[in-house]
């Protein structure tokens, strides 16, 4: 599949700015999953750095503006073709070696409620693969947390999901990293965007899922928030042990005031033919 | 039971020949005497501006660290043995480092658990498979020594990252050349002072392939808050390279430059003595204000060196000192020189058992623990402080690792009554960058109180001038 994606990221400040920096990891990296066609990112008035490939396999890049400003704005455009691997990251250079995402952070730290749900959906399957719990895990997860847009932001931790019982595709992935750790699997923040598709699905374009290391394939990826694995509707940025440290853009603002943040997000699907 | 500690100037009553000189003068020095230099030492330290900070117990933050008159001396023989496995030990933990962020062989080859090294708080993830200019991770090892017995010493511990003291080291020194100076011509004591220019030495040969000049080298201090910012302004000065804060540099494009003036310098290698979770704001700590923003996407690509690496740490954790000398095999085929310490680790059930049963008779520490902070030397401890360390003990077993109370050694050290034996260690400098260099001293560390076996500046322990005497 052919997916076309438009993001606007615009950061507009009540009061000048000294400076900002920003860490963009907005560019996909090449796997079997996924092919850039074109892309480009523009951030008018800074000054951007050479793209570099990180031990994940991401690509990041600079932004700095040195000049006082009132406003920054990123622009992503580009056209990807996408291939439908079950889920599976295949073909994806990397350096991480897997068991270091064994680690939690504080966002992903595990509380009574996700050790219970653990607990509660292994014990039904003793004899289960690695890839048939890791799928139950997440099942159990779409299932914890009903998707409700706006009930949670972007602090909030797998902890406080599980409470809330609701959350959007950040909570779901995280509870599921949680989830997953305590099962021995190691799992990571996935962000990206999502093709939503006219099926009835509600969720927005910028998206996240978790991805869990199968011992024999590798990273596969789950998206408990659509109770699906990631197909050809998917692109994929980058990850992280959690939201904050999977963000596609991380940034500083030098003698930073009050932002207001404004995403507007358009993917859509090409005619493979039109490519021709 | 009465321990057995080594005397390092008496050896069951005979003078050993080290300290040949020194007998006499002390002996010669009238109490009266002794005091005015002892008031003029502490004078010297404050005009110098040479004060410690001592965490977390308030009183005066400008409390001058102790010092004693009384050398430490080693002979050039004791030293050459000591040297080569410090610089040994040196390149073994370096080969780990640039081992474990690449393919990890040593972890393949089964020889270190995966989970002990990959698990680790900290392993930096941000930097696997970037290998630093000429593949070196800790530039400035500072190994932490105590000796048991004329020819027995032990590796208390690696410090990989920022080791800090180095100053006490040249400022010790520079004190007793100007106080004792007949006590240098007659000893031919080997220099230290040649220290700044090698660690200049060694931070500019590690400058980035991008860099075609020479290297601008500067150094990264958290602040004046910081209890060692002392030594971080004396090591700038004496190299002659600039002190900034996160603030002064920048990142713009593919390089880190510094605000001056004259406009932005490009900077090529930072020294930076502020902790990997502190250094950039957008890969590590989002709250923190003392590192670079951007720091980490340039230092990937090439564009500046960061002395220590970021990540260099995961060699220096209590838990993977054990495999040191597992390292030194496996990288240098080498038999260690040097031995560590033997250690239980309490993660280990075993090893939990046997340290509960034993703890009135161990040193238990923090797997991640510095400056003799949530420690307990069982020895030396009431019957109520052992058992609430059990108790914090057996809540959280692998957070502790526990080692014998060792025999340290002991040096004469001025007490009201003259001088008496105390407690001490010892911790070198090796610096590794295109060559591995070790200046002859380091800084010996001592406990003041009497029986005390804890060193620490943060725990009430001074220093003392180190010394290597030259062959005849």
């Amino acid at each position: 599949m052919i997916l076309t994606v438009l993001h606007k990221t615009r950061y507009v400040f009540a009061a000048p700015v000294g400076g900002i920096v920003q860490s963009l990891r907005m560019t996909p990296a090449k796997s079997d999953s996924q092919r850039v066609l074109d892309w480009s990112i523009e951030v008018p008035g800074a000054v951007l750095g050479t793209p570099l490939r990180d031990g994940a396999g991401d690509i990041l890049q600079t932004a700095s503006v040195r000049a006082r400003s009132e406003q920054i704005e990123v622009t992503v455009r580009g056209t990807v073709e996408t291939t439908d691997t079950a889920g599976i990251l295949r073909g994806h250079r990397e350096r991480v070696p897997p068991r270091a995402y064994l680690r939690g952070t504080i966002r992903t730290e595990p509380n009574r409620a996700i050790i219970d749900l653990v607990d509660a959906t292994l014990s039904a399957l003793p004899d289960a693969t690695a890839l048939e719990r890791a799928h139950a895990l997440s099942a159990a997860v779409s299932e914890a947390l009903p998707y409700t847009p706006g009930s949670t932001d972007a602090h909030t931790t797998a902890a406080d999901a599980m409470t809330a019982g609701k959350g959007v595709c950040q909570d779901h992935a995280q509870v599921l990293i949680a989830c997953a750790h305590l099962a021995g699997l190691p799992a990571r923040y996935v962000s990206g965007y999502l093709n939503a598709t006219e099926d009835g699905s509600p969720h927005e374009a910028s998206h996240a899922w978790a991805e869990i290391f199968i011992d024999g394939l590798g990273w596969v990826g789950f998206d408990a928030a659509n109770k699906c694995c990631p197909n050809d509707q998917y692109i994929r940025l980058g990850s992280g042990f959690d939201a904050q440290d999977a963000a596609p853009i991380r940034g500083l603002v030098l003698g930073g005031s009050e932002e207001d943040l404004d995403v507007t997000v358009k993917i859509a699907a090409q005619e493979q033919r039109q490519q021709q | 039971m009465v321990a057995q500690y080594f005397n390092e100037m008496y050896d069951s009553d005979k003078l050993r020949p080290p300290y040949r000189t020194l007998e006499g003068w002390y002996q010669k020095m009238p109490a009266e005497f002794r005091a005015i230099k002892q008031a003029e030492a502490e004078d010297l330290f404050r005009r110098y501006g040479i004060t410690f900070a001592v965490y977390g117990e308030g009183g005066d933050p400008d409390r001058l660290i102790p010092f004693d008159m009384f050398p430490r001396v080693f002979t050039a023989e004791e030293w050459r043995r000591l040297e080569r496995g410090i610089k040994q030990r040196a390149r073994a933990l370096n080969a780990f480092l640039s081992d474990v962020y690449d393919r990890g062989e040593i972890i393949r080859a089964g020889r270190i658990p995966a989970d002990l090294v990959y698990r680790n708080e900290a392993y930096e993830i941000a930097v696997a498979g970037f290998r630093p200019p000429l593949g070196v991770f800790s530039h400035i090892v500072g190994i932490d020594l105590v000796r048991t017995g004329p020819d027995q010493f032990y590796v208390l511990e690696d410090n990989c990252r920022t080791p800090s003291g180095v100053s006490y080291m040249l400022e010790n020194r520079e004190v007793m050349m100007r106080m004792f100076p007949h006590l240098f011509q007659e000893n031919r004591v080997a220099p230290v002072d040649g220290y700044a220019r090698l660690l200049k030495r060694t931070l500019a040969s590690v400058a980035p392939e991008k860099c075609e000049r020479d290297p601008k080298v500067v150094l990264l201090t958290p602040g004046h808050y910081n209890s060692a910012y002392y030594e971080h302004s004396f090591l700038a000065d004496l190299m002659g390279i600039e002190l900034v804060e996160g603030q002064d540099l920048f990142v713009e494009g593919d390089f880190c430059w510094m605000r001056t003036t004259e406009g932005p310098q490009k900077v090529d290698v930072i020294y930076r003595r502020i902790d990997d979770a502190f250094l950039d704001p957008l890969c590590f700590r989002p709250d923190s204000t003392l590192g670079v923003p951007g720091l980490m996407n340039v230092y990937r690509s090439g564009g500046v060196t960061i002395c220590s690496a970021p990540g260099a740490g995961v060699a220096d954790d209590k838990a993977i000192y054990t495999f040191v000398p597992e390292m030194i095999r496996f990288y240098l085929g080498e038999a260690p020189i040097l031995e560590n310490v033997p250690t239980w680790q309490c993660a280990k059930a075993d090893d939990l058992k046997y340290v509960q049963e034993h703890i009135a008779e161990l040193v238990v520490k923090e797997v991640h623990g510095s400056g003799g902070y949530g420690m307990l030397v069982g020895p030396k401890a009431d019957k109520a402080t052992i058992e609430a360390f059990a108790a914090k003990l057996a809540a959280n077993p692998s957070n502790y690792i526990a080692q014998p109370t060792l025999a340290l050694s002991t040096c004469p050290t001025f007490v009201e009554e003259g001088i008496a034996p105390r407690h001490v260690d010892l911790r070198p400098y090796c610096l590794v960058g295109r060559d591995i260099e070790l200046v002859q001293g380091g800084l010996t560390r001592v406990a003041l109180t009497e029986g005390s076996l804890v060193v620490n500046s943060s725990q009430g322990g001074g220093v003392k001038d180190t010394w290597v005497i030259a062959e005849e």
